[in-house]
């Protein structure tokens, strides 16, 4: 991916960066949503040390609980004379005994400022899963590398699903500088290198820190004393500032929970905004049925509402007596979101069982559930960034498959909307949650092409052929294609010496 | 951060209650979502009811959630025999004044083998009087899901418990084989037998349901609020002292003290804070510059460490 200015720009601030808009002078206040982040890093890299730093400094910790820790951690107390942040953390029995965090665990800290919402998620590998459920919701992923160690494969890892599932902030916390003697080309020459890796990526928005997470310098409190080179914000100053994801921008979407009907003279459609916002008097549209209708009111318990934005739960009230049930979707009528028989997604496969090709699966999108062919067609190689054809996904993979449906389905795209782009698929066999997707595209319906065996010539202009090559979907299947240069005489001559 | 789109929320002139900060306004919004989400998916929900603060704020969102409609579900409390005199009165005054349907669980082992908190211990009672208790009345009402208002932040193995929580026939939480939850997109999907709790409250804290109490005007318990009471101390802890049922032990002192309660359980298993907040605001700034956890008083948690985990486990809520 080439961006060179953007990349340019960014690389000469390797040591403070400020990705964050220099045009956004507001601090966040109180007055605003908490900030849903997400931690990857493994135990080496002092994860567990870093939040409960956090929670520390943000006094999130109360006595007794560190009473507990203290007796808990039974003389593994660090040399600063403060109790294991780790057994802070990793609340279950069967993580102390294995040492390690197999879960994701949701943290609460707050100052006067904001407060915070942690999803605390493992670093092995064999954990993807864990970080695609606590990636899901954040606004914002730390990445936390050990400062004598650089970046490693795992971060490149992380990186790469955090983007997948939707995160475009990060913050890289180069952590235990203290013990490269707060080495500041060696900080410099990371940050750099992951400012390179999250641009190849397509985002821009990331901060490296220098951080000692066990002696709390420039998470809370900065560490100043022992780098004065580093002038940038601290972790908690970046967490502030950080932006909330807001789908007010987008066309109206409210996915129906529940139809409320308290009394003959009632009917109201509950459920929660998700995208864009409404206001009495817009024309919506019902999906799939395409009914269409006009919004009266707006109830909710103690607000007389002239309008409502993509978050609030809500009873719209219709103009006219019209079939709406439970799993339809209220839309703007000039923005409508996708409906047809087959989509593209991007999945995370979440069991052991995987993800089996032409299984029938329930899927699980707002308050929709319906019954769903998935078709594996490739798979992440998190090493190299490249997508491999695959027919199955085993655990922790993410591919890409094709969902095939019986009745509509209706989506947005992920990238356009966080909520109805995203999807789960629940195994019928168990009941249990095997993936988490997001949808890409819909499926054109290619009548007859699709038959086995069957192949396809097609005869383009060389700049088309070139950028359709280029596309990943071309590049995972390349040996499947078979490509010849010829002049526009030849392709006509070939294509009509062909049997239609 | 400019304000959350003033210009949407027009006042409803009989209130005069400011909006909702963008904070607790995503909090009430996610709750409400899961509200209906369980309504909608699961045949026969219950609420826990528990009378305390937390149980407050849930009954006030489910009222919101169902607006203009009553509330879909019935109320469940697990009585033991010894609350607070003053929660059931207060529970009694919600049910009458909400039009809700409450029921009632008292486990009959209680009355029958006389399971005092005073004879058997916390942990012995607390199993038969709350954990049995509470899987006889979801047996018997057939539940499919039940409301609680746990919250991740209030200890260690809460922190994973998943906004629909999954368990098994007879009631058992496996923290290992926990089902995956992304986004607030919710698995409902259960055989029979088989339920699921459901948490609203999951992603609040202590203070944030403090700060609802006081934006919403919700009504609470008095004994929240400081008074001068009668008191024992006991195992470290000061003992309401006013229930006849309380005997003093040799040496024990009855004496008044200007206390408050952080959590209401069992009076005898509850232990009081010296405390000088008579108001919302006092206590919200009690709690800001607070320096121990709100289940410090809670003889239950105290048994050994790990120890909510085992009762989860074993089917306490």
């Amino acid at each position: 991916m080439t961006a060179p200015a953007i990349a340019n720009a960014a690389l000469d601030e390797a040591t403070t960066v400020a990705a964050f808009p220099a045009q956004e002078p507001v601090r966040a206040t109180r007055d605003s949503r908490p900030l849903r982040l997400i931690t990857c890093g493994s135990v080496d890299d002092g994860k567990s040390t870093l939040i409960g730093r956090l929670l520390w400094d943000t006094k999130a910790v109360k006595e007794d609980q560190a009473a507990t820790l203290e007796r808990d951690s039974s003389g593994k107390q660090n040399d600063l004379g403060l109790p294991d942040f780790a057994l802070l953390l990793d609340g279950l029995q069967a993580e102390r005994e294995q040492g390690i965090t197999i879960d994701v665990a949701y943290r609460y800290f707050s100052t006067d400022k904001r407060s915070f919402i942690v999803a605390d998620t493992p670093g092995h590998e064999q954990y993807t899963r864990n970080m695609a459920t606590g990636a899901s919701t954040a606004d914002l992923a730390v990445l936390l590398v050990d400062a004598r160690v650089g970046l490693l494969e795992q971060t490149r890892r992380h990186a790469t699903i955090a983007t997948l599932m939707g995160i475009r902030q990060f913050v890289l916390a180069v952590n235990k500088i203290d013990l490269t003697d707060y080495d500041r080309s060696r900080f410099e020459q990371i940050s750099h290198e992951f400012k390179e890796l999250a641009l190849s990526l397509g985002v821009r928005q990331v901060t490296a820190i220098p951080v000692s997470a066990l002696k709390g310098e420039n998470v809370v409190y900065d560490g100043r004393a022992s780098m004065p080179w580093y002038d940038g914000p601290t972790l908690i100053e970046i967490l502030e500032l950080a932006t909330t994801r807001s789908a007010q921008t987008v066309g109206f979407r409210l996915p129906v929970q529940r139809v409320s009907r308290p009394g003959e003279s009632f009917r109201g459609y509950q459920g929660t905004v998700a995208g864009g916002s409404v206001k009495p008097g817009d024309s919506v549209v019902i999906l799939p049925s395409g009914m269409v209708a006009n919004v009266t009111k707006i109830v909710t318990f103690d607000l007389v509402r002239n309008a409502a934005v993509a978050g609030d739960a809500i009873t719209l009230v219709l103009d006219r007596q019209v079939d709406v049930s439970r799993g339809d979707v209220i839309a703007s009528i000039d923005s409508q979101p996708m409906t047809g028989l087959a989509f593209d997604a991007q999945l995370v496969a979440l069991q052991p069982e995987g993800i089996q090709p032409g299984k029938r699966y329930w899927l699980k999108s707002g308050s929709r559930r319906q019954r769903v062919q998935v078709q594996p067609a490739s798979q992440l190689d998190l090493k190299t960034g490249k997508w491999n054809h695959a027919d199955a996904l085993p655990m922790n993979a993410i591919g890409k498959v094709h969902l095939v449906f019986d009745e509509r389905a209706i989506f947005d795209a992920y990238e356009q909307n966080r909520t109805t782009g995203a999807f789960i698929l629940i195994d019928p066999d168990t009941n249990n949650t095997v993936a988490g997707g997001m949808i890409t595209a819909k499926r054109a319906a290619l009548g007859g092409i699709h038959a086995e065996e069957s192949r396809v010539i097609l005869s383009l202009p060389a700049d088309l052929a070139d950028q359709l090559m280029a596309t990943e979907l071309f590049a995972s299947r390349r040996e499947d294609a078979e490509i010849r240069r010829v002049n526009a005489g030849k392709a006509a001559e070939i294509i009509d010496s062909i049997d239609g | 951060m400019p304000h959350n789109h003033p210009e949407t929320e027009l006042h409803n002139p009989q209130s005069a209650k400011p909006p909702l900060d963008p904070h607790l306004k995503a909090l009430e919004n996610e709750a409400i979502h899961i509200f209906r989400e369980v309504a909608a998916e699961f045949e026969r929900p219950v609420m826990l009811y528990s009378i305390g603060k937390d149980s407050s704020v849930l009954l006030h969102l489910a009222r919101k959630a169902f607006y203009p409609g009553r509330v879909p579900f019935p109320l469940l409390h697990v009585d033991t025999g010894w609350k607070f005199r003053e929660m059931i009165a207060f529970r009694d005054e919600m049910v009458e004044k909400y039009d809700l349907d409450l029921v009632v669980h008292t486990n009959p082992r209680g009355a029958a083998e006389s399971v005092t908190p005073f004879s058997h211990g916390s942990a012995l009672y607390t199993d038969i009087m709350k954990t049995e208790a509470l899987r006889q009345a979801l047996d018997a009402g057939q539940y499919d899901a039940a409301f609680g208002g746990a919250r991740r932040d209030e200890e260690a193995s809460r922190a994973k418990e998943r906004i629909y929580s999954f368990r098994t026939p007879d009631h058992r939480w496996d923290p290992r084989n926990q089902r995956p939850e992304l986004w607030n997109i919710y698995n409902g999907m259960i055989r029979k037998g088989e339920s699921v709790r459901a948490f609203p409250l999951s992603n609040w804290t202590e203070v944030d349901i403090w700060r609802y109490i006081q934006a919403e005007e919700i009504p609470i318990v008095p004994l929240y609020f400081a008074k001068k009471r009668p008191i024992v101390e006991r195992d470290g802890m000061m003992i309401l002292a006013e229930d006849p049922r309380l005997e003093l032990l040799p040496g024990e002192l009855k004496r008044e003290e200007m206390i408050r309660f952080r959590t209401l359980g069992c009076f005898p298993l509850t232990g009081a804070i010296r405390s000088g907040a008579t108001t919302l605001d006092d206590i919200i700034s009690e709690l800001e510059t607070a320096t121990v956890s709100e289940r410090q008083g809670r003889a239950i948690d105290r048994d050994q460490s790990g120890s909510m985990e085992k009762k989860k486990r074993e089917g306490y809520f």
